[in-house]
């Protein structure tokens, strides 16, 4: 079991936690992630650790209320034990020097690329961080991602805060003005799909973080199976981590339907157990 | 007096077929008292038992089938376990048409002894009457770290708890029993029954670390290096699926029969959205494959209420390597075989869901290096069949992540763990290795008795530190 120690509502339906998992601390790195079963019920959901503190011994995960599972997990408070915790799993990212690196983040994809962002930043890398959302209610750790960057830039889709428009117009700005290096993204898959689409184009390497659909987490499944060129890789394990350029997106995106039907399900289906059950 | 000799197996009793295809209750309901100490009187008590030699452990089955008859049911039990520590697990799976029961002088006229269902029956007896016995070693203060608990796994961390050594199992996923709970269906093997081997095992004083995937939490290396253990066993299984590489195989509604069953055993997805996890299987399944996990997925399919479960098997029933009694399952529930065919390629709908599969049929040719008359294609044979969901149950290799962390570990080309047959010993000094790991995906008896094997010599290896 493991505790939640914090719990901190970032923007509208996404929420913080700081668990106690002392192990897991130790070991996690930009890039990995957890696997998180949080009653007898519930599912198995990957989850990116965002940060962690080897002295604390906690990580912390950002997730945004999309589903049942999401929606249950973000009901529980601080004090309260999650059953299943596992971790860290994939791949971590290649902290390299390459030179001048744009990160992306979109939506709660923040999350995530901040510690990426931050090792990047440690080797020495001129970071210039563009970060997106829809509105400024949900535009999520500002501070702490200008704080690792050289150059910093917000947009929004409805101009509430930063630039109004999309990651991609100011990539691309960049893109044209200046050398650079490698591009990181992390978000929505469409945002993914179209860094990478124009990146191509320029032929600058270009790095995305994948989040199919998972089970085990441990590559023992294939649930997670993404195309990737011409060969077929299990995210969890080969991942989840991969040259955007490569990746077919269409296939990405339609896997991620794979259960929208038995989603909706459960998303209505939000009463009570007690009475369910019964002999299976 | 000689005395008349029946010639067939009493026959198991059966959950009705209209109750089986609806839920996921045991099947085969086990001997009753009664059917047991016929069936035990069947025995010949041979001198030179020849079932014996079929046993891959060596079970002393005249001596237990002996006790049957006697009534004492404990002490056959206990007879079992001096070889084999999961009976009530072993007489539910072993392939008994091979082993045991393939060598039974009574079955070279007649049906053999059930001995795979005497087995079941006193197991079972023991579970619900019996006390756990044992006697452990004091304490010897080595230190023990035990990867996977499938059986492998969790035979080697028993015994060495008897030993008297000090024992942790770690487990990737949140339960232990390795395939025993992710794969193997509750309609075949109760979840209650390996729970409570477990318990007897924990009783042992063997710890269980769910959750923890060595080579990413820990490695190998930490273990020993920093964990303080002395010895490393890894039993961690044939758990990467194998997919066929033809147009389609990414479509939704493929599965692989691993995350299939996991969805439906390990996580309880017959019972969505009580339990969160979904499955969708549409109105026609088609399984490919012909193993056990092939019987197990087509069957599960049913079983979550679909039309028509197919099985696309290459050869013909004959090669099939599931167990006798899964195939005639399978049959009387309604599962439809179609054999000498195999897929080429799967078609979706707009919407990229599986909607058809093209397969081609085959002709048995010459014997392949397994004895087996290989499976030759037919050209222009092709032909279709609408289905909504696929499940590949083709087979599994090596899962690579302990390989890939362990220094000086070495693995052979399919990427199995090298280590020696009688030991376990592996080419990395303190680390031994068995189960499917190492012989590639095998079977629950076998990976057991290179678990014990592995305990003895990593005993010895102990004590001489
Ligand atoms: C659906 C199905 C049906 C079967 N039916 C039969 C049958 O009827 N009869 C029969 O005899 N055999 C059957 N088998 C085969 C049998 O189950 C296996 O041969 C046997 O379980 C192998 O045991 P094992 O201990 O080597 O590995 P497994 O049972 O595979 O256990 C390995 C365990 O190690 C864990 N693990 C893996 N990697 C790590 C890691 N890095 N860190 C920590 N833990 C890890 C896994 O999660 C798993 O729990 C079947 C197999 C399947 C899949
Ligand atoms: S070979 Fe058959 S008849 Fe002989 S002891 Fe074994 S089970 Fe009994
Ligand atoms: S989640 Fe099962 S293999 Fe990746």
């Amino acid at each position: 079991m493991y505790t939640i120690k914090d719990k901190i509502l970032l923007a509208p339906g996404i929420k913080m936690f700081m668990i106690d998992a002392p192990s897991i601390a130790q070991k996690a790195k930009p890039g990995q992630f957890v696997i998180v079963r949080k009653d007898e019920y519930g599912e198995r959901i990957p989850l990116t650790i965002a940060d962690s503190d080897k002295r604390e011994g906690t990580i912390t995960i950002i997730f945004q209320e999309v589903g049942r599972s999401t929606q249950d997990l973000g009901k529980m408070e601080v004090g309260d034990m999650i059953l299943d915790l596992v971790g860290p799993l994939g791949r971590e990212s290649e902290i390299d020097f390459y030179g001048t690196v744009i990160c992306v983040g979109g939506g709660v994809g923040v999350a995530p690329i901040y510690p990426i962002t931050r090792a990047l930043h440690m080797k020495g890398n001129r970071i210039i961080s563009i970060i997106g959302a829809r509105s400024a209610d949900y535009l999520i750790w500002l501070d702490k991602m200008d704080e690792v960057s050289d150059e910093f830039y917000v947009t929004t889709d409805d101009g509430s805060y930063g630039r109004k428009g999309f990651v991609t117009e100011v990539l691309t700005e960049i893109m044209d003005k200046e050398e650079i290096n490698m591009v990181m993204a992390i978000g929505p898959i469409q945002m993914m799909e179209a860094v990478s689409r124009i990146t191509k184009e320029k032929g600058i390497k270009t790095l995305v973080s994948l989040n199919p659909i998972m089970l085990d987490g441990t590559g023992m499944c294939g649930a997670c199976r993404v195309q990737i060129g011409d060969e077929v890789k299990f995210a969890c394990v080969d991942g989840p981590e991969f040259d955007g350029h490569l990746v077919d997106w269409e296939n990405a995106k339609r896997r991620l339907k794979m259960f929208e039907r038995e989603e909706k399900i459960a998303l209505t289906s939000l009463g009570c157990r007690c009475c369910q059950g019964g002999e299976k | 007096m000689p005395r008349e000799i029946i010639k067939n197996k009493y026959p198991m009793p059966l959950l009705p077929i209209e109750k089986r295809i609806k839920s996921f209750h045991e099947v085969a309901l086990g001997y009753t008292e009664d059917l047991a100490i016929k069936e035990a009187e069947r025995c010949l008590q041979c001198n030179k038992p020849s079932c014996v030699e079929g046993c891959p452990v060596g079970v002393d089955i005249p001596a237990f089938i002996k006790l049957i008859l006697e009534r004492d049911y404990l002490a056959a039990a206990a007879k079992i376990k001096e070889k084999n520590s999961l009976p009530a697990v072993c007489g539910r799976v072993c392939p008994q048409e091979n082993q045991c029961e393939k060598m039974c002088v009574l079955g070279k006229k007649y049906e053999p002894v059930a001995i795979g269902r005497l087995e079941r029956f006193v197991a079972d007896y023991e579970l619900a009457n019996g006390e756990l016995q044992y006697t452990r070693k004091s304490p010897t203060g080595y230190r023990v770290a035990v990867v996977g608990s499938g059986p492998a796994g969790l035979t080697c961390a028993a015994e060495l708890a008897k030993m008297g050594h000090e024992v942790t199992v770690f487990e990737a996923l949140h339960i232990a029993g390795g395939v025993l709970v992710y794969g193997i269906p509750e309609f075949r093997l109760p979840k209650s029954i390996v729970a409570k081997e477990i318990e007897n095992i924990k009783a042992l004083g063997v710890k269980i670390e769910v959750n923890s995937v060595i080579g990413k939490l820990w490695t190998v290396d930490e273990l020993m290096r920093e964990k303080g253990y002395h010895a490393v066993f890894i039993g961690t299984g044939a758990g990467l699926p194998y997919f066929m590489d033809i147009p389609g195989e990414n479509l939704n509604g493929v599965y692989s029969a691993n995350e299939f069953l996991t969805r439906v055993n390990l996580m309880k997805a017959y019972d969505f959205p009580n339990y969160l996890t979904p499955i969708r299987t549409g109105k026609r399944v088609a399984v490919i494959g012909g193993g056990n996990v092939a019987m197990d997925a087509a069957r599960t399919a049913l079983r979550l209420g679909v039309e028509e479960s197919y099985i696309i098997y290459r050869r013909t029933e004959k090669e099939m390597p599931a167990r006798a009694e899964e195939i005639e399952h399978a049959k009387e529930e309604g599962v439809r075989f179609i054999f000498l065919s195999c897929p080429v390629e799967i078609k979706g709908d707009n919407e990229g869901r599986v909607c058809e599969i093209i397969c081609q049929n085959y002709e048995l040719g010459e014997p392949d290096e397994s004895g087996r008359r290989r499976p030759v294609p037919i050209p222009g044979s092709e032909y279709s069949l609408k289905v909504d969901t696929v499940i590949m149950a083709i087979g599994q290799g090596p899962n690579p992540l302990i390989a890939a962390t362990t220094d000086q570990l070495q693995v052979n080309k399919k990427g199995n763990i090298i280590a020696d047959e009688q030991t376990g010993k592996t080419s990395k000094p303190g680390v031994f290795a068995g189960g499917d790991i190492v012989s590639g995906a095998a079977t629950v008896i076998l990976a057991m008795g290179a678990g014990k094997k592995a305990a003895l010599s990593i005993d010895k290896y102990l004590r001489s530190l």
